[in-house]
């Protein structure tokens, strides 16, 4: 077989596996957060379907997935079905690039951080013509919300990126993994505290979780962009932000924490700790935090991170010419 | 037609509307509105330039009801006023009729009033308190503070028969003794709450964003509180010392020793800590009545069955969780009363509420709207 041929059927099976893979994880970090919010707040969570609940996921999801589709009679049918499909359709190529190991990864791309960040852009699109399309107040000012708050925090991680490129000297993932080394003190981490704190605040914003759920932002706009959606529309968009959690980890994993690389059986494994461990951590705030007010976001953004963010990148210039 | 434009209130309500603004209804369905409250709102951008409170979505003629129905008739109807602190307007209710007809309540009565009472503030004060936080975003407090108020709806409800809508107490008494398990589990409940607290501050009251949520949002000033007559912890938020159990006495309100917690910061973290420090005072005042609970009747023997007053009017005033419960009743010496006059905190403390969201963001009305404590049956009633 040629090369090409070769290339093409590794991508379509690498796609398939990574369909699995954020079905399984839409279920596994589901049924988590019911089952840690359970935990936090003196409950059991799910219990009654299959043994400890662990099944109630398959229910939801066969109930999402049964219910009538609505589309409400002033929205526009196009845009509002348009919205859930294309904030779902970027993910599978997000996770295309992410090196899970040195045999797990389906595109070995250069550009690999740079396919991440324009991808994971489509999904703020997503909402916007979701919450423009839905023809409803609370949806509209959830998307004016949700575009404002993406624009504020893709600036920081924008520097963060540059940041560790500038001390790699490059912008594929696999090799940014490889310039680490397998315990903790080699981890990019170490040398990049404030970029990793920036990098995971921000990312939180970009995936709209507590504290920075404003585009949803229950209490005050009833339910922001999804107002309007139900069923399987709605689904989606929940399985987009899922999709969205493990993604932020395996970058964040990629570039601060080692990848696969660990003190002994460097592999795969290694990754999938790390990064449950960060969407754990991801889960566990959003039940413990109140939600941010929106200029008190901006202002986070705009006047501590990004200042923050560009003395890191210039600091971090400074020392790699030094040494 | 769109939507807004089709009732008296919404056609009101845009006549002056700009064109740079949208007007937006939040509610009658609405997660933060706690039930039926309308609020046509426009804004511009993320500010509110004016809003107004659109009443009414659960009136049931309750002062009507009061005067078709006998005394004892009207008096459950009490209990479904203020689902929070169903027991403050049984008293209010109670205590008017037994100041109209002479009857007097004896000593232990008076007591069990004080404890139940406190209790149900205490219950009203834990509601609000994880509803409120709910409101600015954070989901677990709501179950912290529902955990403990289930110990204390189980508690009250072995002695009066209901967990929400009480109808505990009777003219010149209560409807039933308290037990020995009574007073054991208030005193087991008031030692774990002061640990509770505790963790309640730890947990809410110190987080950084609560703090920025709520300090300096959604100003009321002395002269807006005094304007629109709002009372309790709104006004006590304000630097206002009122209480009507200090100020006018009732019960045997005069022999606990506790403080009226004041603040004078106006925001919506004074209410807040207004209420937390009220939950002591009403921990110590429950302490202190079951210590010096006396010996005696609950109820007193001589009550006429037949309740009819002589002709004449008669107003009386309890503090509820919300503030300052009145209730004024006119006899023309029949059976039922000619007027029945229901004085609600709340509706009073939400008035203010259009003058002051003025220019607010969205996000801090919803703030200010949680830290007034409402409770819609109570307004519309």
């Amino acid at each position: 077989m040629s090369g090409v041929e070769w290339t093409f059927i590794k991508i379509v099976i690498g796609m398939l596996l990574i369909l699995g893979f954020i079905a399984f994880n839409a279920i596994l970090l589901g049924y988590g957060e019911r089952k840690i919010s359970g935990f936090i707040q003196g409950r059991l969570g799910p219990y009654a379907v299959g043994p400890h609940g662990s099944l109630q996921m398959m229910v939801d999801m066969v109930k999402l997935m049964t219910k009538q589709i609505i589309t409400p009679k002033k929205a526009d049918g196009f845009l509002f079905w348009t919205a859930p499909i294309l904030s779902f359709m970027s993910v599978p190529v997000l996770f295309m690039v992410i090196p899970f190991s040195p045999s797990f990864t389906v595109i070995n791309s250069g550009l690999g951080i740079v396919i991440i960040l324009a991808f994971s852009g489509l999904n703020v699109l997503a909402l916007c013509i979701g919450g423009l399309g839905s023809n409803n107040k609370w949806s509209l000012l959830g998307a004016a919300r949700a575009v404002s708050q993406f624009i504020a925090f893709e600036v920081p991680i924008l520097l963060v990126v540059l940041s560790i490129t500038l001390m790699t000297g490059t912008l594929s993932l696999s090799e940014i993994i490889s310039k680490q080394g397998g315990f903790p003190w080699q981890w990019n981490i170490v040398l990049q505290p404030i970029a990793f704190v920036i990098m995971f605040v921000a990312s939180l914003a970009e995936m709209n979780r507590v504290p920075f759920d404003l585009p949803e932002g229950e209490s005050e706009l009833t339910a922001g962009y999804s107002t309007e959606y139900g069923g399987m529309g709605f689904g989606l968009f929940v399985l987009a932000e899922y999709t969205h959690i493990v993604v932020a980890s395996s970058v964040i994993t990629t570039l601060f924490l080692g990848g696969w690389k660990g003190p002994v059986f460097s592999g795969i494994w290694w990754f999938l700790l790390k990064m449950y461990i960060l969407c754990f951590i991801i889960l566990w705030i959003r039940w413990a935090f109140p939600r941010v007010r929106f200029d008190q976001l901006l202002n986070l953004s705009w006047k501590y991170l990004i200042p923050a963010g560009i003395f890191n990148l210039l600091a971090t210039a400074l020392l790699v010419k030094l040494f | 037609m769109e939507f807004w434009k089709e009732d008296f209130y919404s056609l009101k309500f845009a006549e002056k509307k700009r064109d740079d603004t949208i007007i937006i209804n939040i509610g009658p369905q609405h997660p933060a509105t706690h039930g039926v409250l309308r609020v046509l709102a426009e804004l511009y951008g993320e500010y509110i330039v004016r809003s107004e409170c659109v009443l009414g979505y659960l009136h049931r003629m309750q002062e009507k009801m009061g005067e078709i129905k006998t005394y004892p008739q009207f008096y459950p109807n009490t209990g479904r006023l203020d689902y929070g602190h169903a027991l403050a307007w049984n008293w209010a209710y109670v205590g008017a009729i037994e100041k109209l007809v002479g009857i007097e309540v004896p000593e232990k009565a008076e007591y069990i009033r004080v404890i139940t009472t406190e209790l149900n503030r205490i219950a009203s004060h834990l509601l609000w308190w994880g509803v409120y936080i709910l409101d600015l975003g954070a989901f677990t407090p709501v179950m912290y503070a529902f955990e403990d108020r289930e110990i204390l709806l189980d508690i009250l409800q072995r002695i009066t028969g209901s967990r929400l809508t009480y109808a505990y107490f009777r003219f010149g008494g209560v409807f039933q003794d308290i037990d020995s398990k009574f007073i054991e589990d208030t005193k087991k409940f008031c030692k774990r709450m002061h640990s509770r607290l505790n963790l309640y501050h730890e947990f809410v009251t110190e987080n950084i964003i609560f703090k920025k949520r709520v300090e300096d949002v959604g100003i009321f000033t002395k002269d807006t509180i005094t304007k629109y007559g709002a009372t309790g912890p709104v006004a006590r938020g304000s630097g206002i010392k009122y209480d009507v159990r200090k100020a006018e006495p009732y019960g045997v309100y005069d022999r606990f020793k506790f403080k009226i917690p004041v603040e004078d910061k106006c925001d919506c973290l004074a209410r807040y800590m207004v209420r937390m420090k009220e939950l002591e005072q009403s921990l110590s005042i429950v302490e202190q009545a079951i210590e010096g609970l006396p010996e005696g009747d609950f109820k007193n023997k001589k009550t006429p069955k037949m309740i009819k007053p002589p002709a004449g009017e008669v107003y009386f005033s309890v503090e509820s969780a919300r503030g300052k419960v009145g209730i004024y009743i006119v006899s023309d010496g029949g059976m039922n009363p000619y007027r029945v006059k229901l004085r609600s905190p709340t509706y009073s403390n939400l008035s203010l509420l259009d003058e002051v969201s003025k220019g607010m963001m969205l996000a801090d009305y919803v703030a200010t709207l949680g830290s007034l404590d409402l409770v819609i049956p109570e307004i519309d009633k």
